[in-house]
């Protein structure tokens, strides 16, 4: 997976159209995974998945070779997801009712064969809901995408040692959460 | 007992793979292409192009030349790669193998709703069998018309897969194709069936067979048609000539004049 992005800044600097799906290739699961966390259901977490690379496919278009070669093309990515995720967040919170709806179907997901480990979505996104949206981040990005901080701080535009500290605060607020949890 | 590593543990659970169709829809998003490269087909080498929805392309080589040329006509930017992804090249390879689409998925979207349904209907006819365009307008409901179908199959952006060749001329005669009719007669010789007997049969005025013990008619290249010993064997000149006879038409075939 790494080795594929070591290349493709080269690749998509030489022939964009040639090595674009690749980039998509390397990069879906973990932004579908993001926005899974990030966005209200399955639905918004799939438009921002396609999105993010519309998006950044047109950026590409309009950035000469130099630019392109020297792209960090996982924080890169991440900061156009980001962004659609928190507008879709504020969206949602608009229209509280229309989210809420889609989310009870959301509940679903994983019965559709994908669950792993015995998981819930659902429960995780209620527990991750009682972070702070930069701890919220931290932690999704880290622990379920798999981005280093360092990456996470290019994502984000905040400091690598900031992003550290609101992962493990964020950390103790979940192990506290689901003591709590253990003891109801 | 909640310690960080099961914390942890379960984070990295919640990922999930993307959806399949994600790279098709950014692809269609942005205006991109369709991803193309050459395999043996029946009769010859030929590009193939896909998207996530399917086989969108089939042109022989022998039509084109060089992979520029194939991009050039390709209705949507094309990118060549070794291979089609792995599932797909299990059905395509079973499809060039056997003469029959299968489980194959081909891209039709972009093509309008009459020639989609005889696109389907021809894709229906088994290899080693030919039906007259006349057969392919009364399946689809549209008995008159014949001549569009035969426009419809001369635009047919999958041949061979789909397998137009396998329809020929009201007459009987093997007729017109995209690639030109040697083409045709070749993919058909190469299916087991004789283009000059086609031709002869044609000549003579023959356009349908019947066995005498069950007294059912056919399309002479139906495979319950070819059955037919020598001796029980009746051929008629139309469908009229049939059913005065006594004959019934073939469930199978479904004959029509």
């Amino acid at each position: 997976m790494t080795t594929t992005l070591d290349k493709l800044p080269d690749r998509l600097a030489v022939d964009r159209d040639r090595a674009f799906p690749d980039l998509v290739r390397t990069l879906q699961d973990g932004i579908y995974s993001g926005a899974l966390q990030f966005t209200p259901n399955r639905q918004d977490a799939e438009d921002v998945t396609q999105e993010t690379f519309a998006r950044a496919y047109r950026a590409l278009s309009s950035y000469d070779e130099n630019r392109i070669r020297d792209l960090e093309l996982r924080p890169w990515v991440w900061t156009i997801a980001l962004n659609l995720c928190r507008n879709r967040a504020r969206t949602a919170s608009r229209h509280p009712e229309a989210a809420l709806a889609v989310d009870r179907v959301d509940r679903t997901v994983d019965t559709a064969g994908e669950a792993t480990a015995n998981v819930d979505l659902a429960t995780w996104r209620l527990r991750l809901a009682t972070l702070t949206g930069p701890q919220r981040t931290a932690i999704v990005l880290h622990h379920v995408v798999g981005l280093s901080y360092g990456e996470i701080a290019g994502s984000t535009g905040r400091g690598e040692s900031t992003i550290r500290s609101d992962a493990r605060r964020g950390l103790a607020r979940l192990k506290t959460l689901l003591e709590e949890e253990e003891m109801r | 007992m909640t310690d960080a590593e099961t914390i942890t543990t379960q984070l990295a659970g919640l990922a999930r793979s993307a959806p399949e169709d994600t790279l098709d829809a950014v692809l269609r998003r942005t205006d991109l292409a369709d991803e193309y490269t050459i395999i043996e087909g029946p009769t010859g080498q030929a590009y193939v192009a896909w998207n996530g929805r399917g086989i969108t392309a089939f042109v022989p080589t022998e039509a084109v030349g060089s992979p520029a040329d194939f991009e050039t006509r390709h209705p949507r930017k094309a990118s060549f790669v070794d291979a089609p992804p792995g599932q797909l090249a299990g059905y395509l390879e079973h499809t060039v193998e056997t003469g029959r689409l299968g489980r194959l998925p081909v891209d039709l979207s972009s093509i309008g709703e009459f020639q989609r349904r005889v696109l389907e209907k021809c894709a229906e006819i088994p290899p080693g069998e030919i039906r007259p365009y006349g057969w392919i307008a009364r399946e689809i409901g549209n008995p008159g018309a014949v001549r569009a179908v035969g426009t419809a199959l001369g635009r047919n952006p999958i041949p061979v897969l789909i397998p137009c060749h396998r329809v020929v001329r009201t007459d009987g005669r093997i007729g017109n194709y995209a690639y030109g009719s040697p083409m045709k007669r070749s993919l058909l010789e190469h299916e087991g069936l004789d283009p000059e007997e086609i031709e002869a049969q044609a000549r003579q005025g023959v356009r349908l067979v019947g066995s005498d013990t069950t007294g059912i008619y056919c399309y002479p290249t139906c495979r319950h048609a070819k059955r037919i010993k020598d001796n029980h064997r009746i051929e008629f000149r139309s469908e009229t000539a049939a059913i005065e006879e006594g004959y019934r038409a073939c469930k199978v075939c479904r004959p029509a004049a």
